[in-house]
């Protein structure tokens, strides 16, 4: 294990149920709070933390040994780190890698994040799967006792309107870089309209790769907005929160099935199950992790698949034109949706991968596919 | 696909270096898959030695030798409906192509399970594999077939150095090399050119300290495919897989590497048509600070360094289609049991198909989760190879391997150093040779590298300049460093609660923070319980504890949950066996797994605890609890103290039943009876015999005065501390003595001497090597060696059932664990017999043993009419090498039998009567198997020190048949006709005679060197003179051998121990010929009687057939 010397100071997470596990401050000397989660992946720890849909929550990594590889900024996946905390075992500040060097440590710090290291991670989940996700707080270990208080007067995670995480300004992917919106597209590849709700940087990249142009446009952009850009399709992206908040995009999403092919991702799976007429509801203590398996109905395939989500698609209410095509071996819960006559499917789990394993890029091609289909290409 | 009805599952032969326990593993794992699926099962290994040839684990059991035409007559009589190749590792496989090679399969009908052999050729062959890669596009090292030096500077020119020369049919690699400059390529191509008999070499990309990774993987016939695991090495590519430490799962690669390499073993196993396991190897860049790779590695684009939108380049190196060391090594790093998996899937099962045993309520069709580090570190034989070369490369070199398991790289490590039970070697050790100039030491991989690598460190050397010049990844080198600067801590620092935790939390023993701190071990102890610092135990459930799961695999580390509740009712702890060794083989695991079993079907809980991987010991169903710890007085306290509930919590509130968990301590070979009286100090119970029994049998003084009370005789002989005393003891016992220093076991440095001069070289060695401890003198008895294993019920019962008696081929003066040893003994008399049966029941029960007890005699015969005395030479209160092969024999449970009586039912309850347990219709010879191809500089020949790493056995219903069997699976079968070359010690002479008359009968062309040639031609048999090579000739004895011109060789050796000899050199060129080699006159007489006999009328039935009597005695 290796214990940090610049900065011994002792902390303690603290669990709404009023659990305390005691550790030393990693990254900035700041307190928070937030839901707690965890993610049972073994790599990706810089993918993790600058994933938005983790925005208003605390991060347990159950795998010990985090920062090995150390921070390479140029595959962040937004713009910023986006969870409130980290919580490892053990980080490592002297990483090795051929690219990256910068340390984890240094890395939180500078993006005001705090963190706790040196507890113990595996009590902290084996405790969330029993009881549930659940609220807790970073804060030095003299304060334990304030935390404890200040727990009452948290808002539910479920409450809280996480819109703001997806872009406020429209822009273009250009470069490998969120760039301002041009006059003019740059190339003759379909164009995408993403509908950013708070997405991952590879979404981007992947469409790219296979020659799309791409527009990103705000969460709260109405459906008029988006055929205005005269897109080939749209793609509904993930973000953090709870879908139920989501009715404004849901309504975006009803007026552009049948007028254009669709492709729902995460949150924007969620967004497109509630406008076929589905509920969604709250997982006990989520998917997130690099190794779900989830079965493809069509092939008798499994899949195996990265997750980032707390909430589900219930396919009760699922309108008849609508199909159940992926399922999580794990908890029978929907992961994919698809539309029987219009080019609309969805999956709850991240094709992107990043962190994850790259085995569902097939799910871009699909769209590409039902856009040239559209397009008559 | 349609499930078969029936499967023929071919296990994987003797345990040999590079094939170890783990097809135990695999083998057994498989066909308990099969019964599940109500598949009849038919088994074929030729190694007694196996859980899986245990009778109830297959349908149908037969130990017989694995070769084509044996298969064919056991395919013809069990007609199976299908074969699984894939889990009897090289061997297994090989046989099934070969099998198919030769029509059979298709003769009877057999398909062939899972992975199709055509995708094991592509995988195999490497032109085949190489195109196909370049056809999926995964890149492979470049390399170029030349055949001059002008081609060579082309292919140079394309390829970019560093390269690696590989000429072309030249054994073992000879005249190749790496080379790093044009200089050294020009001289070494030229080398290469020279030593190859058709002028072609190979210039491949070198990838010499590139990161090597691999992955575990399976499939199944829907194409859902998933990793079950990597692993990174510690040590960059250039060292064989199998002698690398190992990490799981890798510790440097970020998710992009990860993942890129998953997909491309994905990718690679689609292409195959893999159904069921497969391990792939990749090399993947590592940091250009550390080791250089030029830029156009790049697998498109180029330029300097790399952009960060490209990946890091990586090449495929190669893939075993086939469960291996690795994926039981993956098994028992994750839980995720690959070999049954891969069994269920080639019987038609869809990965979703299959539960996941371990979480109970998820499936087989995820990829594990870790939250913990697991380190593996080879075991390698050099210490009892002083001679062999350490150096490690592409020829494996160890025999087994331990694994540890904790929370972070640095306490797993230091756990895993706790497991290899290597001499003393701490993880402070510090070896004296390499204190000069210790960034050297550290360049060289050798089995002690990791010992070089920290004394580099505690010598201040740059972690930088240590990195570049070993290869390994400065992420290692600091953890390393991490343990070091603790180290340090330690030694200048007072130990408080928060640095003893601190060190604990990194791994440190007890006894190392005694000996750094100043104190000593049980202090350490007593002192860090009342701190409150104990270990707590955690789950390996596959899932990193996203579901509830529900094995019982655990491991410690120093955190705040404890997850290994006590759980009350009658359970004993069995200590295992560690790591295979030779000395210490797979028979401990056996007896391991059959001591948990029988507890367990006698209502009790087992508890096991063991630190080696590829067993069937650390199956997560072999017993109610597995600790994956090392087996030293710590972790077993540790483990005992969990058990009771005294450790963690009270044990009343946890539900423990307050009475302390007794330890069961005689199955698990010397590691873990070493521990009966630590144990026993700390005032632990022992189930069987105590602590003073194994005292009284291992003391050599208080053992004498027991057997001279008893009257039973042993041969004569006196401790000495001098050379004075050494001689005037030796003259009156008499030469030839047997000379061994004082407490230490498995005929380690013991040797035969013949006069003074000897007897004065070996005690100067032996007291430089240990000052002041005594050297042991015994009188050399050249009789008939003789081996019995017993079953006392125990003081209060004293029934001694001796389940049979077993004669060594060899006289005495060879290893027991090296002899070919018959059941039932052929030819002991009447009264012998009745004296052995009498010795051992008064030495079973006068030593007080409740259980196993092992005893070892040789047999007098002053007259060839009278009958012989019988003289103790060894006795081990507890399961010895030869459990398995009797227990399959006999048809005695023996191990079952043993746990029974320590839980203390009589023999008589039992239904087993004391004495000699009445021979089966059956003769069974045990042949034991050597791995010395693949140790240079080792001396082959056979004597008091053990030096074989498995075992096989012949069985049939006479002698000359068995024999002929376990010749045949040993690989010491010589051919009907051919060429022998003799070179035959004095001593020796005149018991060659007659051998070598029947091979002059037998039309046999022989050669031999100048002093046997004249015994041959004097026998009026002709005869080749070939000179030494120490006369000179052309060609000369080696070159002989070498040539291919010889089929079998009889070398005694002088008996002066001096490996600068002819001899020597013999020795060691029949091995790297892979030639039956006889350094025993005794052996090759056997050897040669067999050949004459002939042998192919011998009979193949199932173990039970024959111990039943149901195969007809021709």
């Amino acid at each position: 294990m290796t214990e940090r010397m610049d900065h011994p100071g002792e902390a303690a997470l603290v669990l709404a149920d009023g659990a305390v596990f005691r550790g030393t401050a990693l990254g900035a000397a700041t307190d928070t709070w937030g839901e707690v989660v965890f993610n049972t992946s073994m790599t990706g720890y810089q993918e993790m933390l600058t994933d938005p849909s983790y925005a208003g929550q605390i991060l347990v990594l159950t795998y010990p040994l985090i920062g090995n590889y150390g921070i390479d900024p140029p595959i962040d996946e937004s713009r910023q780190i986006q969870v409130r905390g980290l919580v490892v075992r053990s980080e490592c500040d002297s990483p090795s890698h051929p690219r990256g060097g910068m340390r984890l440590h240094d890395y939180l710090a500078a993006a005001g994040i705090p963190g706790i290291a040196g507890v113990d991670t595996r009590a902290i989940t084996r405790r969330i799967r029993h009881e549930g996700v659940m609220l807790g707080l970073i804060v030095p270990a003299s304060e334990i006792e304030a935390a404890k208080r200040q727990l009452a007067e948290l808002p539910d995670y479920d409450t809280q309107d996480f819109i703001s995480v997806g872009t406020e300004q429209p822009y273009r992917w250009r470069n490998g870089v969120p760039t301002p919106l041009a006059e003019e597209l740059d190339g003759p590849g379909p164009h995408v309209v993403v509908l950013d709700q708070g997405l991952k940087y590879n979404i981007l990249r992947n469409l790219k790769r296979r020659g799309c142009q791409v527009t990103a446009l705000p969460p709260d952009s109405s459906a008029e907005d988006i055929l205005d850009l005269n897109p080939s399709g749209v793609l509904l992206a993930p973000g953090p929160g709870d879908p139920q908040l989501r009715e404004l995009q849901v309504n975006t999403a009803k007026t552009l099935v049948g007028k254009v092919p669709i492709m729902g991702i995460c949150l924007g799976h969620q967004v497109l199950g509630r406008a076929f007429g589905a509920d969604t509801f709250k997982l006990k203590f989520g998917h997130r992790g690099g190794n779900h398996p989830v079965l493809e109905v069509p092939t008798g395939r499994v899949a195996i698949t990265a997750q980032n989500h707390g909430y589900a698609v219930d396919p009760d209410g699922l309108m008849a034109d609508v199909e159940v095509t992926h399922i999580n071996l794990h908890d029978q819960t929907v992961e994919g949706l698809a539309h029987r006559t219009e080019p609309v499917f969805s999956i709850q789990y991240h094709a992107e991968a990043s962190p994850g394993p790259l085995d569902n890029g097939h799910l871009f091609d699909r769209f590409l596919a039902a856009i040239g289909e559209a397009r008559g290409d | 696909m349609k499930k078969p009805e029936s499967v023929l599952i071919i296990g994987s032969g003797p345990i040999v270096i590079g094939q170890a326990a783990e097809f135990d593993y695999a083998g057994t794992q498989a066909c308990k898959a099969m019964t599940e699926e109500g598949i009849r099962s038919i088994l074929v290994n030729s190694n007694p030695a196996t859980i899986m040839t245990d009778e109830g684990v297959a349908d149908a059991v037969y130990i017989e030798p694995l070769t084509v035409p044996v298969l064919r007559r056991i395919i013809e009589k069990e007609r199976p409906e299908s074969l699984l190749p894939t889990l009897g590792g090289q061997v297994g496989l090989n046989l099934a192509v070969e099998l198919q090679d030769a029509g059979i399969l298709d003769e009877f009908n057999v398909r062939v399970l899972g992975t199709q052999l055509d995708g094991i050729r592509k995988a195999e062959d490497r032109q085949l594999f190489r195109d196909l890669m370049r056809e999926i596009g995964e890149p492979t090292p470049p390399s170029v077939i030349v055949n001059s030096m002008e081609e060579a500077r082309e292919a140079v020119a394309e390829i970019g150095l560093p390269v690696a020369i590989r000429p072309a049919y030249t054994l073992g690699g000879t005249g190749g090399g790496f080379v790093r400059t044009m200089e050294e390529f020009e001289r070494v191509v030229q080398t290469g050119l020279d030593a190859s008999p058709i002028s072609q070499i190979l210039v491949e990309r070198s990838l010499l300290g590139w990161k090597e990774v691999e992955y575990e993987v399976m499939r199944d016939a829907a194409d859902t495919c998933i990793t079950i695991c990597n692993m990174e090495n510690l040590d960059p590519m250039g060292v064989h897989t199998g002698d690398s430490i190992v990490v799981a799962p890798s510790q440097t690669l970020s998710d992009k590497d990860y993942h890129m390499l998953r997909s491309a073993s994905i990718n690679i196993i689609r292409s195959l048509g893999i159904e069921g396991g497969c391990n792939v190897q990749l090399a993947l860049a590592p940091r250009q600070d550390v080791t250089a790779w030029p830029a156009e590695s790049i697998r498109e684009g180029g330029g300097v360094g790399v952009p960060h939108d490209e990946p890091l380049p990586y090449y495929v190196i190669e893939v075993n289609p086939r469960v291996s060391r690795s994926s039981a090594l993956a098994s028992k790093a994750t839980g995720y049991p690959i070999a049954r998996v891969a069994a269920k899937i080639a019987a038609g099962k869809r990965l979703d198909e299959i539960a996941n045993q371990v979480t109970g309520r998820t499936q087989a069709a995820f990829e594990p989760a870790l939250d913990y580090c697991v380190v593996k570190i080879p075991r390698w034989p050099f210490d009892k190879f002083e001679a062999g070369d350490r150096v490690l490369g592409t020829q494996m070199k160890a025999t087994g391997e331990v694994m540890a398991i904790d929370r972070t790289f640095e306490a797993a490590l230091q756990k895993a150093i706790r497991s290899l039970e290597v001499g003393g070697k701490s993880v402070l050790w510090e070896d004296a040779e390499a204190e000069v100039e210790p960034i050297l030491a550290a360049s060289t991989p050798t089995d002690i590298r990791l010992w070089h690598l920290l004394s580099a460190i505690r010598a201040d050397v740059l972690l930088d300049d240590i990195a570049q010049r070993s290869g390994v990844d400065p992420w290692f080198l600091e953890r390393l460093d991490a343990i070091v600067q603790m180290e340090r801590r330690l030694l200048s620092e007072p130990l408080t609660p928060s640095l003893m935790l601190r060190a604990k939390r990194m791994g440190f023993a007890d006894e190392q923070i005694a000996n750094l701190a100043g104190s000593v071990d049980e202090r350490i102890r007593e002192q860090r319980l009342s701190w409150g610092i104990k270990p707590v135990y955690k789950m390996v459930d596959t899932c990193a504890a996203e579901f509830d799961a529900v094995t019982p695999y655990f491991y410690s580390t120093y955190e705040e949950e404890n997850e290994a509740e006590p759980e009350g009712g009658n359970r004993a702890l069995v200590v295992g066996s560690g790591p295979i060794r030779i000395g210490q083989g797979i028979e401990f695991d056996y007896a391991s797994v059959k001591a948990a079993q029988a507890l367990r079907s006698a209502g009790w809980g087992a508890v096991m605890a063991n630190s080696n991987p590829e067993t069937v010991s650390t199956d997560f169903d072999t017993s109610n609890r597995l600790y994956f710890e090392p087996l030293d007085e710590e972790a077993v306290r540790d483990i005992l103290e969990n058990e009771d509930g005294t450790l963690n919590g009270s044990g009343a509130a946890s539900g423990g039943s307050g009475v302390e968990v007794a330890s069961i301590l005689q199955f698990g070979g010397q590691t873990a009876i070493n521990l009966a009286n630590s144990l026993t100090k700390a005032a632990r119970p022992i189930l069987g015999s105590q602590a003073d029994v194994i005292d009284l049998a291992e003391d050599r003084r208080r053992f004498e005065r027991f057997l001279a009370d008893l009257g039973i005789p042993q041969p004569p002989g006196t401790a000495v501390n001098s050379v004075d005393e050494a001689v005037l003891a030796a003259d009156a016992i008499g030469y030839p003595v047997l000379v061994r220093p004082s407490y230490v076991l498995g005929g380690r440095a013991m040797e035969i001497v013949q006069g003074v001069g000897d007897l004065a070289r070996y005690v100067t060695q032996a007291q430089a090597a240990a000052p002041g401890k005594p050297i042991l003198i015994d009188k050399y008895l050249a009789g008939i060696e003789v081996e019995v294993d017993a079953i006392c019920g125990g003081p209060g019962d004293d029934a001694v059932l001796i389940p049979g008696i077993m004669e060594h081929i060899e006289r005495a003066g060879v290893h027991s664990g090296d002899s070919m040893a018959v059941y039932p003994a052929p030819n002991l008399r009447a009264a012998e017999v009745a004296k052995l049966v009498e010795y051992t029941a008064q030495i079973g029960n006068g030593l007080g043993v409740t259980g196993l007890m092992n005893i070892q005699y040789v047999i007098m015969r002053e007259d060839s009419n009278a009958d012989g005395d019988v003289y103790v030479l060894e006795v081990n209160p507890r399961a010895s090498r030869t459990v398995p092969f009797l227990s399959k024999v006999t048809g005695v449970p023996m191990v079952e039998v043993a746990i029974h009586a320590m839980l203390g039912e009589t023999l008589a309850e039992q239904g087993y009567p004391s004495g000699l347990w009445p021979a089966t219709p059956l003769v069974a010879v045990k042949a034991p198997v050597f791995s010395m191809s693949k140790l240079s500089g080792v001396d082959t020949h056979l004597g008091p020190e053990m030096k074989s790493t498995g075992e096989v056995m012949g069985v049939d219903v006479d002698y000359d048949k068995a024999l002929s069997k376990a010749l045949i699976a040993a690989g010491m079968a010589v051919p009907q006709r051919g060429r022998a070359l003799l070179s035959i010690a004095d001593q020796d002479k005149p018991a060659a005679m007659s051998l070598i008359r029947d091979l002059g009968e037998a039309g046999y062309e022989l050669h031999a060197t100048a002093g046997t040639a004249d015994l041959i031609r004097g026998l009026g048999i002709d005869v080749n003179l070939v000179p030494k090579r120490e006369v000179g000739g052309d060609p000369d004895v080696i070159d002989l051998i070498r040539s291919g011109g010889i089929d079998m060789v009889i070398n005694t050796p002088e008996q002066i121990s001096s490996t600068i000899r002819d001899g020597f050199y013999i020795r060691r060129a029949a091995a790297e010929q892979r030639i039956p080699c006889f350094t025993s006159i005794d052996t090759a007489h056997h050897a040669v009687a067999a050949m004459v006999e002939g042998s192919a009328d011998y009979n193949i039935a199932t173990v039970s057939e024959y111990t039943a009597g149901r195969v007809a005695v021709v």
